[in-house]
Formats: structure tokens, sequence, C-alpha cells
């Protein structure tokens, strides 16, 4: 076992119920600073919510983590991660003549397919469809279902509500809660929507390139940092 | 066995296969760069006839290095492909026609494919089929780079492999397609079967394999029309092609 294995097995040994750690974290894109010294830790079962302006490095926060994008610092997931993920756009999805079948297929066999489809509340016929066809609504629980192949002890979702109608949202919402009552998975949620940061959510970090604020949301979303992290007021309302 | 035989066997398999990576490419938003590659063969072409030896031999090594300037503007540049294509395209016609005879450009321009004998025919047949295992083998996962770059990194696809690959392939088609179809033609033996299979289709299995079937019935008929009336068979292949496009568009799904 190479000695870093050891490091981080024995890391984790300490404190069993971390999934990720990231420390000192700075991602530099075309020699621009994304995001600066970024620390923190989710540990299993939570729901942790990256609240911050557009352009703020939520998403390059996100690829990062999943190896896509070049850092400095350092991260650490638990040994035999499984992590799924749901991106903010799938751009070409039109341009590809793929059934909802056929897009399951590119990673899993149609029977996991079928059952994780079921569990997310879909009919069969759905298998059938063309992707392009969807609603947003559809597509969205669709990506949700299939970041859901193979098991993933974590999900990581950017931004799941953009371009969705109320009734739309309410179904991602409860679908997202019940992931997390029934799997007892890890959910790392980029938003703008204050209303998920309350619902669903444990721990709250604000970023704008650096870290504003961190916490639960009830300590720490409230008028004044939400007012620092966008730069300008915003109308709120606090939930109880 | 006449030429016309080995024409028709060298059709069917460059029409298929090109059809088959066509889809990957319509998806892409790239079936026309195939255009600025073909063109950038006339080169090669315009060499190799001067001194005797293969089209596709010629039209190869200019194809690599056209692969290899779109990715480095684009890269240096950020400019959109379709300038990229627009600059590439008209070097490659500029060069070639400072030193292709005049009596050749026909060749080069819209391709010959009786210019093909038993060993030419072999080999193509070969390496389409080898291509066309390639493709299958790796469909999957360019699919999914197609349909997002995120999320296929994200589920371990390599996707730079996987890219280079893909261009590495569109390169030695269009060197074999321009055999058939020439240097300006090319492009389209990718594009035309698989928009006109996109128009029928309403999943994958059905994209795929309509678009095969489209690239080599335009091949067979094309190669065939040209037996009985004489017309070069490139204009011919992409003329059916076209039809079967316009077909598609009045009975689009």
């Amino acid at each position: 076992m190479g000695k870093l294995k050891k490091q981080v097995l024995k890391m984790f040994a300490k404190d069993k119920k971390i999934i990720l750690k990231v420390k000192n974290l700075t991602v530099k894109l075309d020699k621009e600073e994304i995001i600066k010294n970024l620390s923190f830790e989710v540990k299993e079962g939570q729901v942790l919510t990256i609240l911050g302006p557009n352009g703020a490095g939520k998403t390059v926060l996100l690829k990062t983590l999943l190896g896509i994008l070049p850092y400095n610092g350092k991260i650490e997931w638990k040994i035999n991660v499984k992590i799924g993920y749901v991106p903010q756009r799938v751009p070409f999805v039109k341009q590809i003549p793929i059934s909802v079948r056929e897009f399951f297929l590119l990673k899993t066999t149609k029977e996991e397919a079928e059952k994780i489809l079921d569990k997310i509340g879909f009919e069969k016929r759905i298998l059938e469809k063309r992707l392009g066809d969807l609603s947003s609504g559809q597509f969205q629980r669709i990506l949700v279902a299939w970041a859901l192949v193979k098991n993933p002890n974590i999900l990581l979702f950017d931004e799941p509500m953009t371009g969705i109608d109320v009734k739309g949202k309410e179904t991602i919402y409860s679908l997202l809660l019940k992931l997390k009552k029934e799997r007892n998975l890890t959910i790392l949620l980029v938003t703008h929507d204050l209303n998920i940061v309350f619902k669903i959510s444990d721990y709250v970090i604000c970023l704008n390139k650096y870290c504003m604020c961190r916490g639960p949301p009830i300590k720490n979303v409230t008028p004044k940092t939400l007012q620092k992290l966008y730069g300008s007021k915003i109308k709120f309302y606090a939930h109880k | 066995m006449d030429g016309f035989i080995f024409s028709l066997i060298i059709g069917i398999f460059i029409g298929g296969v090109c059809g088959y990576l066509g889809t990957l490419m319509l998806s892409r938003k790239m079936a026309l760069t195939a255009g600025p590659l073909g063109h950038l063969t006339l080169p090669g072409i315009a060499l190799s006839l001067i001194y005797g030896f293969d089209v596709s031999l010629g039209a190869f090594p200019f194809v690599i290095l056209g692969i290899f300037l779109i990715w480095l503007f684009e890269t240096r540049t950020k400019l959109p492909m379709e300038t990229l294509t627009a600059v590439v395209f008209a070097s490659g016609v500029a060069i070639a026609f400072l030193f292709l005879p005049v009596e050749q450009a026909e060749t080069a321009l819209i391709g010959n494919i009786t210019r093909v004998d038993i060993y030419g025919t072999i080999i193509t047949s070969i390496l389409c089929f080898l291509i066309f295992l390639i493709i299958r083998k790796n469909y999957h996962k360019m699919v999914l780079i197609n349909i997002s770059e995120d999320l296929a990194k994200a589920s371990g696809i390599n996707v730079r492999k996987n890219n280079l690959l893909y261009l590495f392939l569109i390169g030695i088609l269009v060197s074999l397609g321009v055999r058939m179809v020439g240097g300006l033609l090319t492009a389209a033996l990718f594009a035309i079967p698989a928009a006109s299979s996109r128009n029928f289709s309403k999943n994958l299995f059905q994209y795929t394999n309509l678009s095969i079937f489209f690239g080599i019935l335009s091949s067979l008929l094309g190669i065939l029309i040209y037996k009985f009336t004489n017309l070069p068979a490139g204009p011919l292949i992409i003329s059916v092609s076209s039809l079967i496009f316009l077909i598609s568009v009045i009975f689009k799904r």
C-alpha cells in the first residue's frame, strides 16, 4: 500500500464520517484566480450547499472536485468513494436522437436503469422517449437518475433548478429529500435558490472567490451576509 | 474482375463507414470539419497525380497536417470553428492550384473511383472494416463526450484520448473518401447520410443504422448510374445522397 494511501486511510480512520476534505484549494484558469484558499469538510449524509453570485467559482469548484480542472492545494476523498454528478447544462443533447433507454445504456444495464427510474417515479414508457423531447423538469430528473447509477455515496449537483418551473422545482426538492432520507446520500449542491438552502441544507458555504461565510444556513444566511456576498441588498424572508 | 466491381466494393465500404462516423460528427456540430480537411488534401492529390502514386497516400499526410493546424489555431486563437474552417479550407485550395496540372484538376476536385486496382480495393476494404470496428468499440464513449464532456470526464472517460482517436479516424476516412468523391465533396460523405438519418430517427439505433444504410445506398446507386451514363461517379454519389436527404425532409418525424 502506498504511503499516501496509508496517510489518507489514517486520516479518515480518525473521523470515519468525513467523506471529503478540501484544504487551501486554489484554482486558476487562464491565469485568473477563480477560487482562493478554500478549505472545508463534508460529512457523510450531509447536504452542503455552495451559495454565491454568478462567476463566483461554484461550478469551477464542483469540476475541480471531480478532477476535471487543475488545482493547487489538497482534495482528499474517502477511499473508494463513488461520485455521481449532475451538470448544470447538457448543451448538445437535442442534437442527438438518443432515447432515455440508450442514454442509460451508455453507463449501465437496462435492468438497473428500470429499477432507478421506477424509484424516482418514472413509468417504464419514458425509456422509449427521445432525450431531446423531454421537458426541462423531466430531463433534470433523468439526469439525477443517471447520476444514481452504480450507487454513488455522494451526489454533486450543479444548479439543478435552472430553467425549471415551480412544479418541476417542487418535484426535484422532494426527490432530493427522499434520496437524503432513504440512502443517507451525501449531497453537494450549487445553487442560487435560497429556498433549497433552507429546506434541505445542513451546511452552507458562501463563495465568491473566497469563502465568505460557512455553517448552518439558519445562522449564516442572513440579509447581512447575502449583501456582502452579492454586493447589493437582497430581499429576504427568514425561514422558520 | 473489372474496375467497376472494384469501384462498387470500395464505394460500399467507404460510404457505409463515413455514414457511421458522420453520426458522431453531426451531433458535435463538426460535420463540416471534413470539408476543410478534404480541401487540404488537394495539394497531396496534386503531388500523387504528378508523381503517379496512390491518391489516398498523397492525401493522408495533408489531412494529418490539417488536423494539427485546426487544433493549433483553435487552441491558440479561440476563434470559432467556422472561421478556422474558412481559413484552412481556402488555403488548401489555393496551394493546390499553384502547382496542380490543369488536366488533372477534375480528378482532384471531384474524384475518380475508377482509378483503383485489386490491391487498392483490398487495402481500402480492410481499413474501412477496421475503422468500423474501432468506432463501434468506442461509440458509447464518444456519444457521451458529445452529450457532455464534463459528464464523460466525471464518468472516468479519457476525453483527450478519444478526441484524438476520433480526429485520426476522420483523417484516414477523408484520405480514402477523396479517391471516391474528390477534395471538394468529401464532407458530404459524412454529413448528408447522417443528416438524412436524423430526420427519420427517434433513437440512436435507428440513427446509426440508417446513416450507414444511406451511405451505402448513395454510393451503390451513384456508381451504378455512372456505369450507365458515364457521368462522373463522385458528383453522382453525392447527388443521390442529397436526393435521399430531400426525401427525409418531406417525411421528417
